[in-house]
């Protein structure tokens, strides 16, 4: 048995198109799942009591279940109380969902790591509490969350490949589906671990020049 | 008995004022008018409430009863002869601590923003000043505080001393009439309370209304005009630094002052 990849790169659009397929998920699901992740954040934090027992009881669940789970359920389960979606959305949607309840972790323990004091310097010169939120917590959160957040985007993009399980036509759907009906599958699948590495590499560098250009701001050890 | 008129030159009245965290109570029916123009200093061991009481001028801690009066007008809670006890809106209690400003033992800097950019900021965001004038306006406070030449730093990487003074000139650039420090120099080095305590001397020798939480003993005897010892919650005395450090002294003031010897104090021993 010969390893050859002249097979995968003959399939070059493919992998092109499906690879795009998978940054965009992956992009718009992190996008959306940070997004649901700070409003939960929010929800627990400064919401009605039965509110934040909901919201951590659905960070509770997702938290303590597989992905591969959760989209099962939702694909398959779905239907059955009328949620009926196509794969994309479903993975979409799935992804956001996953990944917010992580997010929202992320975002509790940075405003819970907001010193106390910043607050009441800038309630001591008269900001409100909408502008004490917009110019104090949230930009002080950030800086707090940014590695921990990164990380997790980086996780995000790792999990899409879960979503070739509900035929979401991402580059591991296709890179199954090449290996098997090429008899190819090594180099399918060693192409496909390059990919993700290049592309988790790539994410990580900008996550740390992101870091970077923020560490000016630190918090000063006192 | 309560009224809500002031003394004639007092700035803050604190009547009747208890504070109970839980079971605990820190302050006990503490009667005291800080009076305008002047540096009052608030003294006592650690645990005497000190801190609490000046936290409760800012109204960062609520009193748990009685009323406290920023230039007459109820802060935080209004109380009527007889009436009950009611809590004012929050647009009213910033209105009424808008008079008021405060430095604190960490800084308290946002990290995010330059010197500049802490200065400015309430005047930019809670008074909707335009970014030009608040800046120029922030400059004049810097240079007061003699750092000028910092305004684009962040406080990551000023000294301790430096971003004390920038915290004071935060609080200033909203023009307050009455400044609270809480330790404003017992987190920094001691070559770098000399820098902080110069600027409050020069802020004093303006005519500015202080309350100072201090351990600089020598700061209260010097600065002070007014001295006010705390034990357990409760004021126990009140006066003139000649009159409260004067001989014959208060036995629980001897006794604190016998642990402080070695900072500052020596000059009353």
């Amino acid at each position: 048995m010969n390893i050859d990849f002249g097979v995968i790169l003959a399939q070059l659009p493919n992998l092109l198109r499906s690879a795009g397929v998978t940054l965009l998920i992956w992009l718009v699901g992190s996008m959306a799942a940070v997004a649901f992740g700070f409003l939960v954040a929010i929800g627990s934090r400064y919401g009605p009591r039965f509110l934040s027992l909901l919201l951590r009881a659905y960070v509770e669940v997702i938290r303590g279940t597989p992905f591969l789970i959760q989209l099962f359920l939702l694909y398959y389960g779905g239907p059955f109380i009328g949620i009926s979606l196509d794969p994309v959305p479903a993975g979409l949607l799935g992804l956001a969902i996953y990944g917010a309840a992580y997010f929202s972790e992320i975002f509790r323990a940075g405003f819970e790591a907001v010193p106390p004091g910043h607050i009441e310097a800038a309630e001591c010169v008269g900001l409100n509490r909408g502008q004490i939120v917009r110019r104090i917590l949230i930009p002080e959160m950030t800086m707090l969350v940014l590695p921990p957040a990164v990380n997790m985007t980086v996780i995000l993009l790792k999990e899409t490949a879960v979503l070739s399980i509900i035929t979401v036509p991402e580059l591991t759907f296709l890179m199954q589906a090449i290996g098997s009906q090429q008899y190819a599958f090594v180099e399918a699948m060693f192409v496909l671990a390059c990919f993700y590495w290049s592309m988790v590499s790539l994410a990580g560098k900008l996550g740390r020049a992101a870091e970077t250009r923020l560490s000016r701001f630190s918090f000063s050890p006192s | 008995m309560k009224t809500t008129t002031t003394p004639p030159g007092s700035a803050i009245s604190v009547r009747g004022v208890s504070k109970s965290f839980g079971q605990t109570e820190v302050l006990h029916q503490v009667e005291l008018e800080i009076p305008q123009g002047q540096v009052t200093c608030l003294i006592g061991p650690s645990g005497s409430g000190k801190s609490t009481l000046l936290r409760c001028m800012a109204f960062l801690e609520e009193a748990t009863s009685g009323t406290i009066l920023v230039n007459g007008q109820p802060l935080g809670f209004s109380q009527e002869v007889g009436g009950p006890r009611v809590r004012l809106p929050p647009a009213r209690i910033r209105e009424v601590r808008a008079q008021i400003g405060m430095c604190f033992q960490q800084f308290n800097l946002w990290p995010h923003m330059t010197a500049l950019g802490n200065v400015s900021e309430a005047l930019k965001t809670a008074r909707g000043m335009p970014k030009a004038e608040a800046e120029a306006r922030a400059m004049v406070q810097l240079r007061k505080v003699g750092l000028e030449a910092r305004a684009g730093h962040y406080p990551s990487q000023l000294s301790g001393g430096q971003q004390q003074r920038v915290a004071i000139a935060r609080a200033l650039a909203c023009e307050p009439k009455i400044m609270l420090f809480d330790e404003p120099t017992s987190s920094l080095d001691p070559e770098l309370t000399g820098e902080v305590l110069n600027v409050m001397r020069a802020l004093a020798a303006d005519g500015m209304t202080m309350v100072v939480v201090s351990h600089e003993i020598g700061f209260a005897a010097s600065v002070g005009n007014r001295v006010t010892f705390l034990d357990q919650g409760k004021l126990l005395l009140n006066g003139t630094p000649q009159e409260v450090f004067g001989k014959p002294r208060h036995p629980r003031l001897e006794q604190f002052l016998d642990t402080y010897l070695d900072r500052g104090a020596a000059m009353l021993a």
